[in-house]
């Protein structure tokens, strides 16, 4: 579903993406992990066409991205942080959407929109209040039900459990969890690797800007005995020498005990 | 076009400082209106302000909604929209709440008391500032990178185009004041859209009378048709290059 061919990122004097390299079907749930500032947000907003690569290609869907922008279509994007205009109300954010893809406001369900993540967050309560004074937490959950409105093929979530409460973590992860049944592709990047544990098949390992590797979970475990991902990350960069430092701390990380 | 500038559009609508640079406009005119007794003199003030206050509230309130949206015009990047409509989307947005500021604030105390000629020209005038300014400061944050150069580039512009220029222009005139030099000036006031407004709402007062030689030209010039279309001309240029240079700098930007 996308494909990324020789890609590479220069900003500055900092190499940003170092010749990835890769390619994604449908059914994978990719979990995009590094320290920060690898290159990891960038490969996402690539993939969106917002960071314009140096060279390479990238293809979604056999479509070569390049200023036709009919192909993120199919796309769900969460982003880090969210931002709205200070008025808009939260209501409106659903509704311009919706006109931007041209669904009818009578009739939605001839479109495929996916009311669901509204309904479970309870947004409809807060349909009315303006942006402005909405706290992080609640602009984060108004960021996913974005992601999710429109029933995309392709997910993209950037850090989607960051600052979110316990319960709608919860209920986001389910959300994720139903949608990788549908078999579509989802890309993940979080440092909360429990987090990922039950959600992903796939794992790409990035620092400074270079892919270190692209694996399946099972291939994963296999290599070094273990079943938890922090865990089995770990070994392998330890075995590597990579950034240990970043290991330790994920190390740090409890993990309630369920095994992928 | 219009189903993101629409939300644009209202969220600015709301804000406070549009609201309060509405006021600020009607209270300045109606004043004025009020204070002087001839109301061609009340013009005369106006248009100072006009001249001073309109660019750089442009200027300055377009870089900070820019820099302010930026999460959101990067959310919109996300949807199946192109660059070209978020950012033209933006600047209808933008430039349609601060033409309606300028209308309510002085447009409707000006045909209250001043409905003529003069009155229709400073009206013209105007909003074609704002469209030129808010034009300008969105070529301006599309370039550069961060809030404090946009908003430091912006108001470095609004210096040149109010102060600098015309400081610049007499230093020109009073070096080459042996040549008859009547063709350029008339050519380096439209190098600057705040001069063009001046002499053309200049011309139109009694004043320009005595103005001299060059005023006699600039009446011949600017009171034809030709003048006005020239303005006009003159005038959306000064729309339209900006714009675009945003537009193809924003395309390649990376966000």
């Amino acid at each position: 579903m996308i494909r990324i061919e020789n890609i590479n990122k220069r900003f500055r004097k900092l190499q940003v993406l170092d010749n990835i390299s890769a390619s994604f079907t449908k059914g994978q749930v990719v979990s995009l992990i590094g320290p920060n500032g690898s290159g990891k947000t960038t490969l996402i907003k690539s993939i969106l066409g917002m960071v314009r690569p140096d060279n390479g290609k990238i293809y979604v869907d056999k479509q070569l991205i390049n200023n036709d922008p009919s192909y993120r279509e199919k796309i769900g994007y969460m982003p880090q942080i969210g931002r709205y205009p200070d008025n808009m109300k939260v209501g409106q954010l659903f509704k311009m959407l919706q006109n931007i893809r041209n669904v009818p406001a009578e009739k939605p369900d001839s479109y495929r929109v996916d009311k669901m993540l509204i309904k479970e967050f309870e947004l409809e309560k807060i349909f009315e209040k303006p942006m402005r004074t909405l706290s992080g937490g609640t602009r984060q959950k108004v960021s996913a039900a974005v992601a999710f409105l429109f029933d995309p093929a392709i997910l993209i979530l950037d850090e989607p459990t960051a600052g979110l409460d316990p319960l709608s973590s919860e209920i986001l992860k389910e959300k994720i969890l139903a949608e990788k049944k549908k078999n579509k592709l989802i890309l993940i990047t979080s440092h909360i690797l429990s987090d990922l544990d039950e959600l992903t098949t796939h794992i790409m390992y990035m620092q400074e800007g270079k892919m270190q590797f692209f694996k399946d979970i099972e291939a994963l475990q296999e290599e070094t005995g273990e079943l938890r991902l922090g865990k089995a990350i770990a070994r392998i960069m330890k075995g590597e020498q990579f950034n240990s430092e970043w290991i330790d701390k994920m190390m740090e990380i409890k993990n309630d005990g369920k095994i992928y | 076009m219009m189903k993101l500038s629409k939300y644009v559009l209202y969220d600015i609508l709301r804000s406070k400082i549009v609201i309060a640079y509405t006021l600020f406009l009607f209270v300045v005119s109606i004043s004025m209106f009020q204070m002087e007794e001839n109301s061609s003199k009340a013009m005369l003030s106006l248009l100072n302000i006009v001249l001073i206050v309109l660019p750089l509230v442009s200027l300055v309130f377009t870089t900070i909604h820019y820099y302010n949206s930026y999460e959101f015009i990067e959310l919109m990047s996300s949807q199946p929209m192109s660059r070209t409509r978020i950012l033209l989307s933006e600047f209808a947005g933008v430039s349609i709440s601060l033409l309606s500021a300028f209308f309510l604030g002085v447009g409707i105390p000006v045909l209250l008391f001043s409905a003529d000629a003069t009155g229709f020209a400073l009206l013209f005038t105007g909003m074609s500032l704002t469209l030129v300014f808010t034009s300008i400061a969105f070529f301006a944050s599309v370039v550069a990178r961060d809030k404090a150069r946009g908003i430091g580039f912006a108001l470095l512009l609004w210096f040149y185009f109010a102060l600098i220029y015309d400081g610049l222009v007499l230093l020109i005139l009073f070096s080459f004041s042996d040549y008859p030099l009547e063709k350029l000036t008339l050519l380096l006031s439209a190098l600057n859209p705040i001069d063009l407004g001046r002499i053309f709402i200049m011309l139109k007062m009694d004043i320009s009378a005595l103005m001299g030689y060059t005023g006699a030209l600039y009446k011949d010039f600017f009171g034809s048709g030709t003048g006005i279309i020239f303005t006009a001309g003159i005038m959306s240029l000064w729309i339209v290059l900006p714009l675009w240079l945003a537009v193809r700098k924003f395309r390649k930007k990376d966000l």
